[in-house]
């Protein structure tokens, strides 16, 4: 047990460290504590992004974990999050949002992916290229496996007809992630298949959908006579469902290597700020009381990252725990963005930057926080995969499991 | 960074959860507790024999010097077990007291005993509803190397053969005092407690001998505090852990309405909710556990984080338990109301809940400063 760095991780932290302030000015965690959930102006923040999302990639530093032949550094998932931590001391964009989605089909197509798809690797994780994910539908969201968009083979060709929803960043992705069914006639979870998909390919319609912020990042997406050429499919047919359920992992343990702690540091200061009963809102118990809850499920969940980066640089395959990572991050900044507000009193509702505290970051986190508590599988669905898969309960009765899909609900 | 425990530990872990579920079992601990017996004195002797109350003391005074993190392993074991044991007591407070105070010829004379198991010692701290945090309220008193006054509870005091005493000292400082328990104008009161094997007395000492091991208290004994919650913290994830799986495998077996009723989405995630308060408790456990050995700086903020997350896990399994059992888990035959009063009684050993929140937000509010 030994939290210190070794020389050799202690070299890549200076190297980070060095890097950094060469290009970037250190960050005043008084005032600077946004965490970079989707608000809903991703269009207008997307191009700063980007850039420096290029720049970290040109200097090593933008895909730290995969391989060099894929244009990777070849160094380890804890040198990843030593960089996260060493970039969150610098003002600069916040390129989380969209390159989880762009790591996960980069880690997708090393796994799955045939050399030609593999081709895309490397401008995927420089962000030359831009991903979005077409999972959920109408009719299936937590029931995924329910899906109805299909892909009927024709000649050398798949064509595609159905819609997706809540698709983020569908506006201006060059390649997409498909999840179809290919096969009607067994069970729900047999008959799916995983494809890329060009998003500049015709019978793709884009529509926005207008957030709860009045923003409009998500999408719904109809695909009308699509042709997806067979060399973009990823795995076998009817293999979808795995292919999918080992993308969806992955987003979820992106999703809990978040760093809150500035955030934390935001609500100490803030508190600090404010009064309540003519005191520092800080010394108030019950200000301290949430305060001191806030913290330890942040540790909590940073440690839990921790244990399973030692499994993993050990050679061993990490533990489960690390599955409750997102649920308890996203509930978390839920309540500690509310809390913030509360503790600006009135001023809490108050979104015009110039009046509200610290340009109003508190209230857009906010909202941008109900989308972490649905997106990669919901708190529930979560806390099945808890219950069943760590804890080995039983299944809910599901009345469509074994049915071919074509007789559910009949 | 290796943020786990070694395989040797790992190895510590294996051979101790085997000799407990061989030597103390659910059916001894509850004989124990039928029989009010304060502690398990064949148990005792055994964990003695198998090194383990030395794990921690240095090499010099007759331990195996092992370091924290190897009894943060036996305590999680012990903590599984729900073993009616003296070793928070004798161990995490009074030899980790006396290793804190620097009186190398106490350390010499008593650690050696306390690693065999020859001696027990306690602490001796609390005095009824003050908070252990507010040294500058003690009433309890030195004068002349003499010390009066009433400490209650301590715990383990019946059994125990020596205190480490906390008291102030004829010029209002707080200093850390040795006394022999069996000595004179020391009477000792065992008291009834909510967990039989968790024993405590009160202690009402007139002019008893006290002998002055440091009288650096305020500094001693916050970090005396931060030290023994880490491993206090172990001891009930490992409680914690052993009621989920207890209401896991009732689950499993207990249908209704024509169903296991784990398969009761109610049931499944009030079980994933404990099961992430143990996870979150167990990652705070360890970062505080490295920083226990270590003696790092960032010893108070880890402890005060472990300490706070274990009392809410274990808290919340040993009743959530009893809830998932439905009416047979209110009843003096079935295991869960022994996890009810573990978790109760470790929770009130070392300071309550918002002591530690304030303490935390105190590191927080160092580590940002305004």
């Amino acid at each position: 047990m030994d939290f210190n760095d070794t020389p050799e991780e202690a070299a890549f932290r200076a190297e980070a460290r060095t890097w950094l302030s060469s290009v970037a000015a250190p960050r005043d965690t008084r005032t600077s504590f946004a965490i970079g959930q989707e608000t809903g102006e991703f269009e207008a923040e997307f191009p700063a992004q980007r850039v420096w999302q290029q720049k970290k990639y040109d200097a090593g530093f933008g895909a730290i974990y995969f391989p060099q032949d894929v244009g990777g550094r070849g160094g380890t998932s804890l040198q990843n999050m030593t960089f996260m931590q060493e970039e969150a001391r610098f003002d600069v964009p916040v390129t989380a949002h969209f390159m989880i989605v762009n790591r996960g089909c980069c880690s997708l197509l090393m796994k799955h992916g045939t050399p030609e798809q593999k081709a895309l690797i490397p401008a995927t994780l420089r962000s030359d290229l831009i991903w979005c994910q077409l999972f959920s539908e109408p009719a299936a969201g937590s029931d995924l496996a329910g899906l109805r968009t299909r892909a009927e083979k024709d000649g050398d060709d798949w064509v595609v007809n159905g819609q997706k929803i809540w698709t983020s960043n569908a506006q201006m992705a060059d390649w997409g992630v498909l999840i179809a069914r290919t096969d009607s006639n067994v069970p729900k979870h047999k008959g799916l298949t995983f494809f890329i998909v060009d998003m500049k390919s015709a019978g793709i319609e884009r529509r926005p959908i207008k957030q709860l912020t009045g923003a409009s990042n998500f999408n719904e997406v109809f695909f009308n006579d699509l042709r997806i050429p067979d060399a973009h499919r990823v795995g076998a047919v009817g293999e979808g469902w795995r292919v999918a359920v080992a993308f969806l992992s992955g987003e979820r343990t992106n999703i809990a290597i978040k760093e809150l702690m500035p955030l934390i540091g935001g609500i100490v200061n803030l508190a600090r700020q404010t009064e309540i009963n003519g005191r520092p809102a800080i010394e108030d118990g019950e200000v301290r009381a949430r305060i001191a809850s806030f913290y330890i499920r942040e540790a909590g969940v940073r440690f839990t990252v921790q244990r399973m980066l030692t499994a993993l640089s050990r050679g061993e395959t990490p533990g489960p725990e690390i599955t409750i990572g997102k649920y308890t991050l996203a509930n978390l900044v839920q309540e500690m963005t509310a809390f913030a507000l509360d503790l600006q009193h009135a001023a809490g509702a108050v979104m015009s930057p110039a009046f509200a505290p610290f340009d109003a970051v508190f209230q857009s986190e906010w909202f941008g926080s109900v989308i972490d508590r649905l997106g990669g599988g919901t708190d529930e669905v979560l806390k099945n995969v808890v219950g069943e898969r760590i804890l080995g309960l039983p299944e809910d009765i599901r009345v469509d499991k074994t049915m071919p899909f074509n007789q559910v609900g009949k | 960074m290796d943020f786990d425990f070694s395989d040797e530990q790992k190895t510590i872990r294996d051979e101790a959860r085997k000799l407990l579920s061989a030597r103390c079992d659910r059916h001894r601990v509850r004989k124990l507790l039928e029989d009010k017996a304060p502690y398990d004195k064949e148990l005792w002797a055994t964990v003695a024999e198998n090194g383990w109350l030395g794990t921690a003391i240095a090499e010099d005074f007759g331990g195996l010097g092992l370091g924290h993190v190897s009894l943060c392993v036996i305590a999680e074991e012990l903590g599984r077990a729900l073993a009616p044991l003296p070793v928070s007591s004798s161990l995490y407070l009074a030899a980790e007291a006396l290793v804190l105070s620097g009186d190398t010829t106490m350390q010499q004379e008593l650690l050696p005993a306390l690693a065999s198991g020859q001696l027990i010692g306690t602490l001796a701290l609390s005095e009824a509803m003050l908070p252990q945090h507010a040294l500058s309220r003690l009433k309890t008193r030195v004068v002349g190397g003499q010390l009066s006054g009433i400490k209650l509870p301590v715990p383990h005091g019946q059994i125990a053969d020596f205190a480490v005493v906390v008291a102030h000292n004829e010029n209002g400082g707080v200093g850390l005092y040795h006394v022999d328990l069996r000595g004179p104008g020391v009477e000792t009161q065992p008291l009834q407690t909510i967990d039989a094997a968790q024993p405590q007395a009160r202690i009402v000492f007139r002019d008893a001998p006290a002998r002055l091991l440091s009288a650096d208290g305020e500094r001693i004994v916050p970090k005396l505090l931060d030290r023994a919650s880490v491993l206090i913290a172990f001891e009930q994830i490992g409680g914690a852990t052993a009621a989920l799986e207890s209401a896991c495998e009732y689950a499993k077996i207990r249908k209704a309405f024509g169903r296991q009723i784990g398969s009761f989405q109610a049931i499944k995630h009030k079980l994933a909710d404990m099961y992430t308060k143990i996870e979150i408790a167990r990652s705070n456990a360890f970062y505080a556990a490295w920083a226990l050995e270590a003696d790092a700086p960032e010893l108070a903020l880890a402890a005060a984080a472990a300490r706070l997350a274990a009392t809410e896990a274990f808290e919340f399994a040993a009743k959530e338990t009893i809830q998932v059992h439905g009416g047979i888990g209110a009843t003096w035959e079935a295991d869960p109301h022994l996890f009810y009063r573990r978790a109760r009684a470790l929770g009130s050993l070392l300071d309550s809940t918002p002591v530690w929140r304030d303490r935390l937000v105190e590191e927080l509010e160092r580590q940002f400063a305004a």
